[in-house]
C-alpha cells in the first residue's frame, strides 16, 4: 500500500517509477477526507491538476498543513470562529516552499485557537482525538497535524511550536515532532501568536522525513526580516551510533512532576543510548523552573499585541452595533474561544502600565538567563534531553476547568522556547499503553548533528507507530 | 492577585467585552496563574540584560525595488463591509 511508505519512501517510489504520484494523493486524500478524529478543517476536493515535474524532490508526497498558515484561496481559520471562512489572499512562504518542491496541499489540520493550547480542546472546531485512544487528546497546538500523521491520513505535516505546539504533540501520538532554530524557516503568512517565539516544522513519522521537509521549508525570507535560514543544507541523517556523544540530563526536567512510567520510559532510553556509545550525566539548568512563568508572560504579551488585529474591520466574523468601539469589543468577544480571552487579559494586564518592569521587563531577563543556562550546558554537552510532556495524553476534559494545569505541560518544552534552540521529539515507547516522548535540544543551528543523533536512538529504540500496528492488525 | 475592577480595566483596554460570569472566573483564573507567575520576583535579576530577541539580526535590510503590493480590490475581498474604495466601519460616536 502507497500508504504504508514514509514520505522518504515514497518520494523515492515516484521517482524510480514505482509509484504514481496521482495514486498516491488519492490514497491520502481518501483517508483524509474519511477521518473521524476531527483532524481536519479542510480536504482537498481533487489531485493537484497540474502534478509536480518528475524530478522534484518531494515528488508529489502530499502534506498536511496546519490551519494558521495562510493558503490562497483555502479556508485559513487558525482555529479560531473570529476567522471563519476566511480566504486568504496569498500563501505562507513555507508553505509555498514545500509546493515548489513537490509536496501539494492535502488538507488543512485542526489547531487549538490561534495554537493557544496543550490539547486541542481549545479549537473553535471541535476537539481532536487521539488515534491511539479516542476518549484522551493528541496534544496541542498542532493536535490535528500529530493525530493526521499517526492515523495515518497524511504521509507528514506541517505545524507550528511556540512553548511545545510541535513537540508535545508528537509525543502524544508516537511520531516525531522537531522544532528548528528560531528564525531557520520564514513566519511570513503564519497567523501570528508570539512573534518572538512562534517557529514552524516537520510532525513526520521519522527523523530522516523531518529532515526532508526541513531542507525544503528552511531559508531567510525577505518577507520575514527575522529569518535567517540555517547555515548548511539539511542532510538525511544516517547515524547508527552515538559514540564520543554526550548527552546532559537537566535535574530540573527530568525529576519532579514526570509521571512514573514516562520516567522508566526515559531511564530506558538513556540506557540505550549509552548502550551505543554515548555518555550520559546530570547537568543543571538552574532557570529552567522558572521558564513557564517567563513564558506565560511573555507569549501571552505578544499575542495581547498580535491578536488586536482582530477587530471586525478587514477581515473575519464582525458584530453589527452602533459605534466603533461596541462593534470592537462584542467582535472580540463572540469571536474568541475562552483561552485566547484568558491570554489576550493576562497579556494586556503584565503590559499594563504600572505592571509591565515587574512582569515583561523580569520575564525578558529570565529569558536571558535560560539562554545562558543552555550556553553552559553546550559548552559540556552535546545535547540535553528530557522526557518531552511530563504526562502520557491525558482523558478529554481532565484539565479544561483548570488553566494552570494545562499550562504545566509546557512545563518541559518552553525552556528550549525561550533560547530559541532546536529540539525535537520522537518515540520513546509505551507507558500504559500510551506513546511516551524524548526530547533532545542542541545549540542553535546544529539541525543536522541533532537529526542525526536522533535517527541512531530512534533505530535503536525500534518504536512501532501506530500506523505499523494497524498494517499488522 | 487580580480583583474585579482590574479586570474590567484590562478588558477595557484589550476591546474585549465580558459577561458577568466571564468577568467572575477571569478574576479567579487569572489570580491562580499569576500566583505561580509571581515566582520570578524571587530572582535577582537586576545586572542581566533583557533579551527581546534570540538571534542576532542586524539591520535586516532588502534591495528598494518597488514591486507590485496587493490589488485594492483583493484587500477589501474579506471585509466584513466596504465601502466605495475603503473599509465600512460604525461612526465611532454614539448616535
Amino acid at each position: 500500500m502507497p500508504t504504508d511508505l514514509t514520505a522518504v519512501q515514497a518520494a523515492e517510489a515516484v521517482r524510480a517509477g514505482e509509484l504514481s504520484a496521482t495514486e498516491l494523493f488519492d490514497a491520502y486524500r481518501e483517508r483524509a477526507a474519511a477521518d473521524d478524529l476531527n483532524a481536519y478543517t479542510w480536504v482537498a476536493d481533487a489531485a493537484p491538476t497540474e502534478a509536480p515535474p518528475a524530478d522534484a524532490p518531494l515528488a508529489g508526497v502530499p502534506v498536511a498543513i496546519k490551519d494558521l498558515f495562510c493558503t490562497e484561496g483555502v479556508p485559513s481559520q487558525a482555529g479560531s470562529r473570529i476567522l471563519e471562512g476566511y480566504l486568504p489572499p496569498y500563501t505562507a512562504t513555507s508553505v509555498a516552499r514545500l509546493a515548489a518542491a513537490g509536496a501539494p496541499l492535502l488538507g488543512k489540520t485542526n489547531q487549538d485557537e490561534f495554537a493557544m493550547g496543550s490539547s486541542n480542546e481549545n479549537s473553535g472546531y471541535g476537539p481532536v482525538l487521539n488515534p491511539w485512544d479516542r476518549t484522551r487528546v493528541p496534544g496541542g497546538s498542532s493536535g490535528g497535524s500529530a493525530a493526521a500523521v499517526a492515523g495515518g491520513s497524511a504521509p507528514w505535516a506541517l505545524g507550528t511550536d511556540t512553548g511545545g505546539s510541535i513537540r508535545q504533540p508528537a509525543a502524544l501520538t508516537g511520531i516525531v515532532g522537531l522544532k528548528p532554530t528560531y528564525g531557520a524557516i520564514s513566519r511570513y503568512g503564519m497567523i501570528a501568536f508570539a512573534s518572538s517565539l512562534d517557529q514552524a516544522g516537520p510532525l513526520t513519522r521519522t527523523v530522516a522525513d523531518s529532515a526532508l521537509m526541513l531542507r525544503h521549508l528552511q531559508g531567510a525570507d525577505t518577507r520575514d526580516m527575522t529569518s535567517v535560514g540555517l547555515r548548511e543544507e539539511i542532510v538525511l541523517p544516517t547515524a547508527e551510533r552515538l559514540d564520543g556523544i554526550k548527552l546532559g540530563v537537566p535535574e530540573e526536567l527530568s525529576g519532579e512532576g514526570i509521571e512514573p512510567g514516562v520516567r522508566d520510559a526515559f531511564e530506558r532510553s538513556l540506557q540505550l543510548a549509552e548502550e551505543l556509545g554515548a555518555t550520559v550525566e546530570s547537568c543543571k539548568l538552574p532557570h529552567a523552573p522558572h521558564a513557564l512563568s517567563a513564558y506565560y508572560i511573555l507569549a501571552p504579551a505578544e499575542c495581547s499585541s498580535n491578536l488586536a488585529r482582530f477587530d471586525g474591520v478587514r477581515y473575519g466574523q464582525r458584530v453589527e452595533a452602533d459605534t466603533l468601539m461596541d462593534m470592537y469589543t462584542r467582535t472580540r468577544h463572540d469571536g474568541f474561544g475562552p483561552e485566547v480571552k484568558r491570554r489576550i487579559m493576562l497579556g494586556t494586564y503584565a503590559l499594563s502600565s504600572g505592571y509591565y518592569d515587574a512582569y515583561y521587563g523580569r520575564a525578558q531577563r529570565v529569558r536571558t538567563k535560560i539562554a545562558e543556562d543552555f550556553a553552559a550546558a553546550f559548552e559540556r554537552f552535546d545535547f540535553v534531553v528530557t522526557p518531552t510532556s511530563p504526562s502520557v495524553a491525558f482523558e478529554l476534559g481532565a484539565k479544561t476547568d483548570d488553566p494552570l494545569s494545562m499550562y504545566l505541560n509546557d512545563f518541559c518544552t518552553v525552556p528550549m522556547s525561550l533560547a530559541g534552540i532546536p529540539a525535537i521529539s520522537i518515540p520513546n515507547g509505551l507507558s500504559d499503553g500510551l506513546p511516551t516522548g524524548l526530547q533532545l535540544a542542541a545549540p542553535a543551528f546544529a539541525e543536522n548533528k541533532l537529526l542525526d543523533a536522533a535517527h541512531a536512538l530512534e533505530a535503536a529504540l525500534g518504536f512501532q507507530r501506530l500506523d505499523q500496528r494497524e498494517t499488522v492488525a | 492577585m487580580i480583583d474585579r475592577e482590574q479586570v474590567l480595566h484590562v478588558a477595557r483596554l484589550a476591546r474585549l467585552e465580558l459577561t458577568e460570569d466571564e468577568v467572575e472566573h477571569m478574576t479567579g483564573e487569572l489570580s491562580k496563574v499569576l500566583g505561580h507567575i509571581d515566582k520570578i520576583a524571587e530572582l535577582d535579576l537586576d545586572d542581566v540584560a533583557p533579551t527581546s530577541h534570540v538571534v542576532t539580526v542586524e539591520n535586516a535590510l532588502r534591495p528598494d525595488e518597488p514591486e507590485p503590493s496587493l490589488p485594492r480590490d483583493v484587500a477589501l475581498a474579506s471585509a466584513p463591509a466596504v465601502s466605495d474604495d475603503g473599509f465600512l466601519v460604525p461612526s465611532p460616536q454614539a448616535g
